[in-house]
């Protein structure tokens, strides 16, 4: 990366305009813990780094009213861990993105960072799809909104254009009784990439399923949300028949890779598994265990 | 090309340098400051073996551009002992013969550091987990891990 210039933006404009004028060669800078390798590694060859973390609205983490929270596009996991009431309200968002990296990775990594670097395998992304998050986006054109589960074109595409800036990330106002959880498969034990990602978000109402988003992740070129599985939750009391139901609706979702690390037949089938758990760990937390 | 002028606070000193845009803030710590108590090993963040705190958060120093330093506060290996006396994690470390080839011991004991500023008293698995991001291939974790837990017990006893 000898010929990039480095530019610490201290507005939303300012990074804007630097980012539109490099015409496609620049990269937002937040932790750095994917963007430096990338660089590192010569996977990408920006001409211009732009730090965004000196912006104060990507920086910080607003309850805009109670229970309704905006996180910065640039908040890192350490930081985001420190917000008692974001953890009590989103406890399978964080429990996803403090999966990603050690302590040392967490002290930078961002939310914005994980859905921008675009990997089908990010672990935040299917805890944000389910949690009905929506991207804010502030560009040439103004700022606009996009849920999370339109964010993904493919593996590193994102909707994000020439000189648009992820700024955060908007959470809807977390109602009683409801509650979210992601699990994760990997190989390994911790500090891995996870081969399956599940994410669940339902409201519960004397046993009744009000409200249910079903994501997951790594079995597909994006994070997909199982946009059926609601249709069939919301009204039912999640007895047997209807998760089993809904098992096999992620497992049909899926079209996953191939790889050392997991076969197809593997990934879908935990796909499946995931789902069930995850439900039964959120559901658990509305109940108050967890 | 232009270099970038930095102004920070590295082990409670004032220092200002002049590094590239693609200077890691661990190239800046040990070619031009020669703080090189910070090891390389990964260059990638797996390794922990460049950890350093920045303004209270552990992080690891080879994922970190030393422009972004600009007005930040860094904590490395060099700063943990004062006026000559060791933390009582590197005491702790040397009784315990924690470590053998001693290129993975810096990162081990800032993020060790890192943890019982956030936590004083941890149990063994918050200590396992936390220092997940930092390997050893010589000595194995438990000396490590016995190491922390019982700086944390002497420090609660003293306290």
């Amino acid at each position: 990366m000898s010929d990039t210039q480095y530019l610490a933006a201290k507005t939303i404009d300012e990074a804007v305009n630097a980012h539109e004028k490099a015409n496609g060669t620049a990269r937002f800078l937040a932790g750095g813990t994917d963007l430096l390798v990338q660089i590192k590694s010569g996977i990408r060859k920006p001409n211009l780094v732009i730090d965004i973390k000196k912006i104060v609205e990507l920086n910080s983490i607003n309850e805009i009213s109670d229970g309704e929270f905006e996180v910065g596009a640039s908040v890192s996991g350490a930081n985001l861990n420190r917000n008692l009431k974001f953890a009590k309200l989103w406890p399978g968002v964080l429990e996803a993105f403090r999966l990603i990296g050690s302590e040392q990775i967490q002290g930078r990594a961002s939310l914005g960072g994980n859905l921008c670097n675009g990997s089908p395998a990010g672990d935040s992304v299917p805890a944000l799809i389910a949690a009905g998050c929506k991207a804010v986006i502030a560009g040439p054109k103004g700022k606009k909104d996009v849920p999370i589960e339109n964010f993904h074109l493919g593996p590193g595409k994102t909707v994000l254009e020439n000189g648009e800036m992820l700024v955060s990330l908007k959470f809807p106002k977390r109602e009683a009784n409801s509650a979210d959880a992601y699990l994760r498969m990997t190989p390994r034990t911790e500090m891995d990439i996870a081969v399956v990602g599940c994410g669940v978000n339902i409201s519960l109402e004397n046993n009744v399923c009000t409200h249910a988003r079903v994501s997951l992740g790594a079995v597909a070129p994006t994070p997909l949300l199982i946009k059926e599985a609601s249709d069939i939750m919301v009204g039912s009391k999640l007895d047997d028949d209807i998760l089993n139901k809904v098992s096999k609706m992620c497992m049909d979702a899926c079209n996953p890779i191939n790889d050392k690390r997991g076969t197809i037949d593997y990934r879908t089938k935990v796909a499946g598994v995931l789902f069930k758990r995850a439900t039964k760990l959120a559901t658990d937390r509305i109940g108050g265990n967890k | 090309m232009a270099k970038i002028q930095v102004s920070t606070r590295i082990n409670n000193e004032n220092i200002d340098y002049l590094c590239e845009p693609h200077d890691t803030m661990l190239d800046i710590l040990r070619n031009q400051l020669n703080l090189t108590g910070s090891k390389e090993s990964c260059g990638s963040g797996d390794c922990g073996s460049c950890s350093v705190i920045l303004d209270g958060e552990l992080i690891c120093s080879c994922l970190m551009l030393a422009a972004e330093a600009e007005g930040s506060n860094i904590e490395t290996i060099e700063g943990m002992s004062e006026g000559g006396k060791l933390h009582a994690l590197q005491q702790k470390f040397l009784e315990k013969a924690a470590l053998q080839c001693g290129i993975c011991t810096p990162g081990f004991l800032m993020a060790s550091k890192a943890l019982l500023d956030h936590n004083p008293s941890p149990t063994e698995t918050e200590v396992r987990y936390w220092l997940a991001g930092n390997l050893c291939r010589c000595t194995g974790y438990d000396k490590i891990v016995k190491a922390v837990l019982e700086v944390a017990d002497e420090m609660k006893e003293s306290a």
